[in-house]
């Protein structure tokens, strides 16, 4: 089912948690809604499942204006952060629980149930209460649940948050597989970038309930609509340098040294010499560069650090700290002068009043 | 806290106990177990202490007592016309009241007030609102066509009037519990079941229902031991009778005429143990059901 959001807002008292939000959901994508801690993504996921009602704007099930459906009319499977499964039925009556409500005969509704438990394998599980389940499992009842009654629309809510890291990763994956077989449109809210991007088709990032940016997540990270979604995204993160930019718009003057750097391209739109820029490189996207005659940042190095397989460097421009990755093999001490360039189309250039990205 | 105990120990939490223990000693265990002695009593002389004869005969002669059996009829009927409707009343109002609604405090208040007034004063407006001529329920029933009904004076009715009077007295203490009840089930459950495509009813049916049992079972035992137990309201009811020609005669009502009426305390103690056995049993049953449901 296709979701649209048209200018959504929601308000609490003063509080405007969900600010004008336009999003359209093509059928049958994972999409992620990420962002920091009340950025308004709960919200989002409340409106859409009909807990909460928008204070304006539309909302589109398919064709079909949803505001003022209640969410049990929304044929719509959710799970919830901590599961929410009944704590006194066992976990076969859980799954049932759906198709008991939609009046479903006991024997097929037994049957479905079976299978649903199969899909999500915990097949062998099925006469214990929720309180003899491992978290793993609790979601994976918790899953097939929210799917049995085939809804439209599968909300999921942090649903990986209780659990432990490498039981996370499982159960992500198992998400996908899940979402891909039945094929179902599924939003997923999540604080941590790294599922988002792992685990979706496309990515809403949202900050103080507005959307910042709608697109999948490779080009979220390499082509950010502005800074904050640069920001957000990554670890180690971005590199900022507060930089001019000259009226030819493509030479940037660095902060302290008053070294310039040539951008590739020119800049989509004027600027004017005198506006704030901010210059952004991720680590991953600096190199050394050994040939003097090509263009590059001259930095001195703070520290190197081995962490796994990245090489991290800390260096420092004037009073700004920089963090690159670079090759192993490169050697490189405390207090050396090295040159860094930037990787071929991986600058961006934000304008510091309004945080619009001038090159992407 | 999983030291062995010892003696300096053991004493310096006797000393702690004792007073209390002195008071129950005195004021419940003493009673209790004399009163089982004195139900044995048969030939006793009460100036002076001393028995002369023991045997079963009061339990034998309360027993072959039509006016004993008939207490019991009477107060089973109260106990079956009070406990369900009792939880059932309470359990919706509890459910309203746990609503978000104007002025929820201040009916929370009014629902608890019967609990906490005297029986006595609250009989006394009882009275008035049940009589036959210018009782207010006898002139609301004849906006309905509902000739007056001789509440208090009439046998068949003073037991309906008995039950009205006890349910409405103990809403409050239901209710009050209930709804801490109430609170304790998780707000999620119901927005889960909403998304399953559960209605109201069937979210009070399949999820509060199941999820209070514990609190329904805890009010269900209470309030069969304190039905069993009924003596004030009917004491307060019909001004020290037990109702017209003994209609609203309770067990603890035969206890207490018995004991205080007719001076008569072995029949008075054996009647009172006849009783405790009773509660004994139920609530047992109560226990053994209560193990199968409630669990989860």
């Amino acid at each position: 089912m296709k979701i649209q959001l048209r200018d959504i807002t929601m308000r609490f008292d003063n509080v405007t948690a969900v600010d004008r939000l336009n999003v359209t959901i093509e059928e049958g994508t994972l999409v992620s809604l990420l962002g920091p801690s009340g950025c308004g993504k709960s919200t989002t996921l409340f409106m859409l499942a009909g807990l909460y009602q928008p204070t304006e704007g539309e909302l589109y099930f398919g064709d079909r204006l949803v505001n003022k459906v209640e969410p049990e009319n929304r044929e719509i499977g959710m799970v919830f952060q901590n599961y929410a499964l009944y704590p006194h039925l066992t976990v076969l009556k859980n799954i049932m629980f759906p198709l008991k409500m939609a009046k479903v005969p006991k024997k097929e509704a037994e049957e479905r149930a079976r299978e649903m438990a199969a899909l999500v394998q915990i097949d062998h599980l099925l006469d214990r209460k929720p309180s003899q389940l491992s978290g793993g499992q609790q979601q994976r009842v918790a899953i097939a649940r929210a799917l049995v009654k085939k809804p439209k629309l599968l909300l999921l809510d942090e649903p990986l948050s209780n659990l432990d890291a490498r039981l996370r990763l499982e159960m992500r994956e198992e998400i996908r597989r899940i979402q891909q077989e039945v094929g179902i449109t599924t939003i997923f809210v999540t604080h941590d970038q790294e599922e988002a991007m792992s685990i979706s088709d496309k990515v809403l990032l949202m900050k103080d309930g507005k959307g910042q940016q709608f697109s999948p997540p490779q080009d979220m990270y390499d082509y950010p609509e502005n800074q904050f979604v640069a920001q957000f995204l990554g670890n180690p993160p971005i590199n900022l340098l507060s930089v001019k930019l000259r009226n030819d718009l493509q030479t940037i003057v660095l902060p302290d040294t008053e070294d310039t750097y040539q951008l590739d391209s020119l800049v989509k739109s004027y600027v004017d010499s005198n506006s704030k820029l901010e210059l952004g490189v991720r680590p991953e996207d600096f190199y050394i560069e050994f040939d003097l005659a090509k263009a590059g940042i001259t930095v001195e190095v703070m520290m190197v650090e081995r962490i796994g397989r990245d090489n991290l460097l800390y260096a420092r421009l004037g009073q700004t700290n920089l963090r690159a990755i670079v090759s192993p093999d490169v050697m490189v001490n405390r207090g050396d002068m090295v040159k860094l360039a930037i990787r071929p189309g991986r600058t961006h250039l934000f304008d510091r009043s309004n945080g619009k990205n001038l090159l992407h | 806290m999983n030291d062995k105990p010892t003696m300096k120990k053991t004493i310096k939490a006797i000393l702690y106990l004792i007073p209390a223990l002195l008071i129950i000693g005195t004021f419940s265990f003493y009673p209790i177990i004399k009163s089982f002695f004195m139900s044995f009593y048969t030939d006793y002389d009460y100036f002076k202490d001393l028995v002369f004869a023991r045997g079963l005969d009061n339990y034998i002669f309360i027993f072959q007592d039509p006016e004993f059996w008939k207490s019991i009829q009477n107060t089973m009927i109260f106990v079956i016309g009070v406990v369900p409707l009792s939880i059932i009343i309470s359990l919706v109002i509890a459910t309203f009241l746990n609503q978000k609604i104007k002025f929820r405090g201040l009916f929370r208040t009014i629902y608890f007030i019967p609990f906490v007034t005297s029986v006595v004063a609250v009989s006394i407006v009882w009275r008035w609102i049940f009589h036959s001529q210018y009782g207010v329920l006898n002139y609301a029933l004849g906006f309905l066509g509902i000739s007056p009904i001789k509440w208090l004076s009439d046998p068949d009715w003073a037991m309906p009037s008995l039950i009205i009077l006890a349910i409405w007295k103990g809403l409050g203490y239901n209710i009050i519990i209930f709804l801490s009840g109430l609170q304790n089930i998780d707000k999620q459950y119901y927005l889960a079941a909403r998304i399953d495509g559960a209605g109201a009813w069937e979210r009070f049916k399949n999820i509060t229902v199941p999820l209070l049992s514990s609190t329904t079972f805890f009010i269900s035992i209470v309030s069969i031991i304190n039905s069993f137990k009924v003596f004030d309201e009917v004491f307060a009811l019909f001004g020290g009778q037990p109702g017209p020609a003994g209609s609203a005669e309770t067990i603890v009502y035969y206890i207490y005429n018995k004991f205080y009426g007719e001076w008569n305390f072995g029949v008075a103690s054996a009647a009172a143990y006849v009783l405790l056995f009773i509660i004994f049993i139920f609530t047992l049953i109560q226990l053994y059901v209560g193990k199968k449901k409630v669990n989860y």
